[in-house]
């Protein structure tokens, strides 16, 4: 019989966590280098989901590509959508009508709101309570039943297009929203004093994985990341699209760096976000939804466009080179988690293995994105 | 040892919130749907995969023009047709959808000028052979008018 290897004192050993383990939420593998339960030092391995939408965006003329861009975010597909329209609508000089844009940003909003609170039941499970998860999937649910209401579809919306809207939304989907946003506040309050004031949560998190502002600058991070560490920077506030600018609401900015700080960030977006979508609400016009004149075939100019929109991850911007002809030349995509993810590798070096997850937790990662 | 005691004090709290929460959900409506014995109704907007319209003849309204097929991003859409003598249109005579490539865009549906396709609210699809997935939709067409 073979004795059980013993570890001398400062030998260390790899730990792969992922591709598939419950607290990666998806396909990413950690390779760990552990002593004991530190972690000397750790690499993220990512692209056992790489299914090439950019250069699918090369060989697909532009309507045909729009369903690629809700696959690549299936929690927040609707953010993803409107970058790549807002690119295209640029390039080719369409005009959009002025419901279509509200709506637009009433359903970015919607869907920022169910993603972000899918993170959150998320984020507390990994951390040991599963409770939270329920009640945040049931506050979901309103916001699912009314996208589908409107767009026909739960995750995978493909509701944007050139110069409009795939459909008009109705009084009952106006009525649902309205309905939903006291709803929505009350279901905070309870968040607040269920998770947030809960003493194990607070203790477990505060303190937990300090990121500088220097170290989300040098990765490029954005969205609650760069938030959560002073850093005051939103794409609808500092390059202002669609009608964002028509608004009025706060972008949350705290300066600790923890992944608390992390968390209040996202928690505080969902109360912005709901005022957003009252005032969009309140200031719905009548009138189409999709551009008079719109051109028959999709053909912009040759050059180089870009624009960036702030999806519930972060900063999403959308390269789009044209040569003139009805297929792109070069699409290329960037994605916010991509660069919230690296954090990882430097930030996680010296913690134990739980706090680790717990951080990783805290940077609302979906791999799909990451890999594209 | 103040902090200690105040400490535990305070999560003396958190597990009665907690438990209040609980508490209060507990005589609250189930919201869950135990579903194979209870279904929802989809949504009139559903897109599931494409079905051909009829007209009243109960033909369908399809005349093979083909931008269907050629909207598609993933190629699903095979379908012919045929002009019988002296009349005016096309007539469909094969229509099949590759439901396996299929992503439920609807891309086929809004480039169609003669309210010829429709989406399904099937969503119970499932099954071991790739083939029960390449649906004829003429055939189930004439399954339905029987």
């Amino acid at each position: 019989m073979s004795s059980p290897i013993q570890l001398q004192p400062d030998e260390t050993f790899v730990l792969n966590v992922g591709p598939q383990h419950p607290a990666t939420h998806g396909v990413l593998r950690v390779k760990m280098e552990m002593n004991g339960e530190y972690i000397v030092n750790a690499e993220t391995v990512i692209g056992y989901i790489h299914r090439m939408h950019e250069k699918m965006g090369e060989n697909k003329t532009y309507p045909q590509y729009l369903m690629n861009l809700s696959r690549m975010d299936y929690l927040g597909a609707m953010g993803y959508s409107h970058g790549h329209v807002l690119v295209v609508e640029k390039a080719s000089g369409i005009e959009v009508p002025e419901r279509a844009e509200y709506i637009r940003a009433i359903m970015v909003e919607l869907n920022r709101i169910s993603s972000h609170l899918f993170w959150f039941g998320a984020f507390v499970m990994d951390l040991g309570g599963f409770s939270p998860l329920m009640y945040a999937l049931q506050d979901r649910e309103h916001i699912l039943d009314m996208l589908e209401a409107v767009t026909g579809s739960r995750l995978t919306y493909c509701y944007f297009r050139f110069g409009g809207l795939y459909n008009d939304v109705d009084d009952e989907f106006v009525d649902a929203a309205r309905r939903f946003i006291p709803r929505m506040r009350k279901s905070l309050i309870k968040y607040e004093k269920l998770v947030t004031g809960n003493i194990i949560f607070r203790k477990r998190l505060e303190g937990n994985a300090l990121l500088s502002k220097e170290t989300c600058r040098k990765y490029g991070a954005t969205s609650a990341v760069a938030r959560g560490s002073g850093i005051n920077y939103d794409v609808r506030k500092n390059e202002p699209y669609s009608v964002y600018p028509e608004f009025d609401f706060d972008v949350p900015v705290y300066h600790e760096g923890d992944s608390l700080a992390r968390y209040m960030v996202r928690m505080d977006e969902i109360e912005q976000s709901l005022r957003i979508i009252e005032q969009g609400l309140d200031k719905l016009p009548d009138g189409p939804i999709m551009p008079a004149k719109k051109p028959k075939l999709i053909k912009p100019p040759a050059g180089d466009y870009y624009q960036a929109v702030e999806t519930a991850r972060g900063n999403f911007g959308v390269r789009l080179v044209s040569d003139g002809t009805k297929i792109p030349y070069r699409l290329k995509l960037r994605s916010p988690t991509f660069s919230n993810m690296h954090l990882f590798d430097e930030t996680c070096r010296g913690m134990m293995i739980m706090d680790a997850l717990a951080f990783m937790g805290s940077l609302d990662l979906v791999i799909p994105e990451i890999d594209r | 040892m103040v902090a200690y005691f105040s400490e535990i004090y305070n999560g003396l709290i958190s597990l009665f919130i907690g438990m209040g929460v609980t508490f209060k959900e507990f005589f609250k409506p189930t919201v869950t749907v135990q579903y194979p014995y209870e279904t929802l109704t989809m949504a009139d907007k559903y897109r599931g995969h494409v079905e051909l319209i009829e007209n009243d003849e109960g033909k369908p309204n399809c005349v093979a023009c083909g931008l269907c097929a050629r909207a598609c991003p993933s190629g699903c859409i095979t379908l012919a047709g045929e002009k019988p003598e002296g009349a005016k249109k096309k007539v469909l005579t094969r229509y099949i959808l590759d439901f396996t490539r299929c992503s439920l865009c609807g891309s086929c549906v809004e480039s169609c000028n003669f309210n010829a396709l429709e989406f399904s609210k099937e969503y119970n699809l499932a099954s071991t052979r790739k083939e029960d997935f390449i649906f004829d939709l003429l055939q189930r067409l004439e399954e339905r008018n029987k």
